[in-house]
């Protein structure tokens, strides 16, 4: 039945029009991937139910002729965004046992469009991570193995939203990004992963971890995929006073526009930073692929680039001390009773919260506290304009930014875990993009020595998704990348 | 500057998080590399630079009426609290 799971959501959908299959079918075979694939960890709640019952609705649409965008296509969808009625849990001990009573935004708009909730994806705990090992309910594994046969991390923090699209669960995912977090477990796994520009997509639903940095977007199987999924979840939310109310374009022509005569920047500072071999020479390879399409390659600088990773680990940080602060015992399922007030929340925090979520909190609350809080806090949001400027500047002179995703393919299950530090380091490819509120996307371009997917990072000028997706689209042609790991978790 | 045990007590004291001894021992570490690591900031010049919050366009926020849109939920709201009574969040004692 697994032939399903292999398709695009654009081919599914054509292959439903003409009768070839029915919803229920497709829903069946999604659920029996699922099932088949649990050693993979990548769900944390299962919705096959919701998922049955909702198919019997798309078959009548399609059998009436009103099947609406995405009718019938089921989605995995990462635990950070609240669904009616379905347990969230952001990966943590602390909303173990939350039920939503209302629906996250982006969410709903997939619903109307016809969408089917599949299940809910794993994710380091409260999306505070980029190996997917933090989460309360243990880690993802990657469906891709390295050669020695070792298993290695889907990426964080949306791990299971990456990992359960390359392994077939799910004809495509939502992921949230606030430093990477799509990016970075996209190119782990071999899939496609676009976080838009910061306004583009209400926030309103998604649980809180850096409101001026976190943003949803879609992971996917291809760069068409990743255009209609955008196309659904971006509108304009008068319940998010962050939401833009720019006109929204049709992301699935940008896919097939010609990217000839567009200038790419290379970004001096991402050629050099310490990025494996195997990635150096993809790196080369796309800018001939770009060249052969017409398009101009550029040397540029982002000279305070390198100052990106340390801002961010004080201003993500400072809004997570601040918006997880709501996590005290009285209002979210998780309580320690105790005797008075002050010990019932100190030892519900205590014991609800992880490791890393009680680092970063602990972090956030140091720099933000009286006597620092104008050298760190206000210091690194400084930095931050510098950044963004850095950007600005460039975007005068190119269309689009060409580099690395990340320095390294996945590494080892539980390699990086001990050092904190050398986890964040991961990030520092796709950190600075969130500064800026940029849309940056990362897309499969092939593979390394160890047998594991590299990802190429586009970055584009702010609401500017289109160029992006056209250029993505072009490499994805010329790369021709085969999404189809080694199904070893299926016992035959 | 150095991160001690004495200061990792103060700031969990901050968080509302109650620690261990080893929890203090191993954070107290943990944040002074971390810490340390972003003090490489400082050799940067922002002298004059204005702090940017947001990468959102101020002028795209709008005022709305100041009117209530919205409410009712008194129910739903409550209905994930560890404890509640009569539609209240329960707490222990704050005042004898």
């Amino acid at each position: 039945m697994t032939e399903f799971s292999t398709l695009s959501i654009k081919e599914t959908i054509s292959s439903l029009k003409n009768k070839d299959f029915s919803v229920s079918e497709l829903v069946d075979s999604h659920i029996s991937s699922m099932e088949s694939g649990r050693e993979l960890n990548a769900f944390i709640t299962e919705t096959a139910d919701i998922a049955r019952k909702k198919a019997l609705d798309c078959n009548q649409n399609y059998l009436k002729g009103e099947e609406k965008p995405l009718e019938g296509i089921p989605l995995g969808i990462k635990d950070m965004f609240c669904t009616k009625g379905v347990k969230t849990t952001a990966s943590s001990k602390m909303l173990e046992n939350f039920i939503p009573p209302y629906e996250s935004t982006v969410t709903q708009n997939l619903w109307n469009d016809g969408a089917i909730l599949l299940g809910k994806l794993n994710n380091d705990e409260f999306a505070m991570g980029s190996s997917n090992e933090t989460s309360f309910f243990g880690e993802v594994k990657n469906p891709w193995k390295n050669t020695k046969d070792n298993f290695t991390v889907p990426g964080g923090s949306s791990g299971g939203s990456a990992a359960s699209v390359a392994a077939g669960m799910g004809l495509a995912s939502l992921g949230t990004d606030t430093g990477g977090s799509i990016r970075q477990p996209a190119s782990f796994t071999g899939t496609v992963g676009l976080k838009p520009t910061y306004g583009r997509c209400s926030r309103w639903g998604i649980i809180a971890f850096a409101s001026s940095l976190d943003q949803a977007g879609p992971i996917t199987r291809t760069v068409k995929d990743c255009a209609l999924l955008l196309n659904s979840i971006c509108s304009y939310d008068s319940k998010d006073s962050t939401s833009s109310q720019k006109k929204i374009p049709d992301f699935e022509k940008s896919t097939d526009e010609s990217i000839k005569g567009m200038k790419i920047g290379i970004p001096k500072e991402y050629e050099t930073d310490g990025i494996s071999e195997d990635i150096a020479e993809y790196l080369e390879k796309g800018k001939e692929w770009l060249k052969e399409s017409g398009a101009e390659i550029v040397e540029i600088s982002l000279p305070h680039i390198k100052y990106a990773l340390p801002c961010y680990y004080i201003i993500a940080p400072a809004e997570a001390s601040s918006n997880l602060a709501r996590y005290d015992g009285v209002k979210f399922t998780h309580r320690v009773d105790a005797e008075n007030i002050i010990d019932m929340y100190e030892e519900t925090r205590s014991q609800g919260f992880g490791d890393e979520v009680k680092r970063r909190i602990m972090i956030g609350t140091y720099v933000l506290s009286s006597g620092y809080y104008d050298a760190y806090y206000l210091k690194a949001q400084k930095v931050r304009a510098m950044i963004s400027r850095d950007f600005k500047e460039v975007f005068s002179k190119v269309d689009a930014i060409y580099g690395p995703s990340t320095p390294s393919t996945a590494f080892e299950l539980g390699d990086k875990k001990k050092d904190p530090l050398e986890m964040y380091l991961n990030d520092v490819f796709t950190v600075p993009v969130n500064l800026a509120g940029l849309p940056a996307m990362s897309v499969p371009v092939g593979l390394d020595k160890e047998n594991l997917p590299v990802g190429m990072q586009l970055i584009g000028n702010s609401f500017d998704e289109e160029s992006i997706l056209s250029i993505a689209s072009c490499i994805e042609k010329s790369a021709k990348f085969d999404l189809n790991p080694n199904r070893w978790w299926i016992n035959e | 500057m150095a991160i001690d045990s004495k200061l990792v007590e103060r700031i969990a004291k901050l968080s509302r998080i109650s620690l261990t001894e080893s929890e203090i021992k191993n954070l107290s570490s943990e944040l002074d590399n971390i810490l340390n690591w972003i003090e490489q900031l400082s050799e940067l010049d922002t002298e004059g630079i204005n702090p940017v919050f947001s990468s959102f366009d101020e002028e795209e926020t709008k005022y709305r009426n100041d009117e209530i849109n919205d409410g009712g939920y008194r129910e739903d709201i409550i209905s994930n609290a560890p404890l509640s009574e009569d539609g209240f969040f329960l707490v222990p004692k704050v005042v004898d």
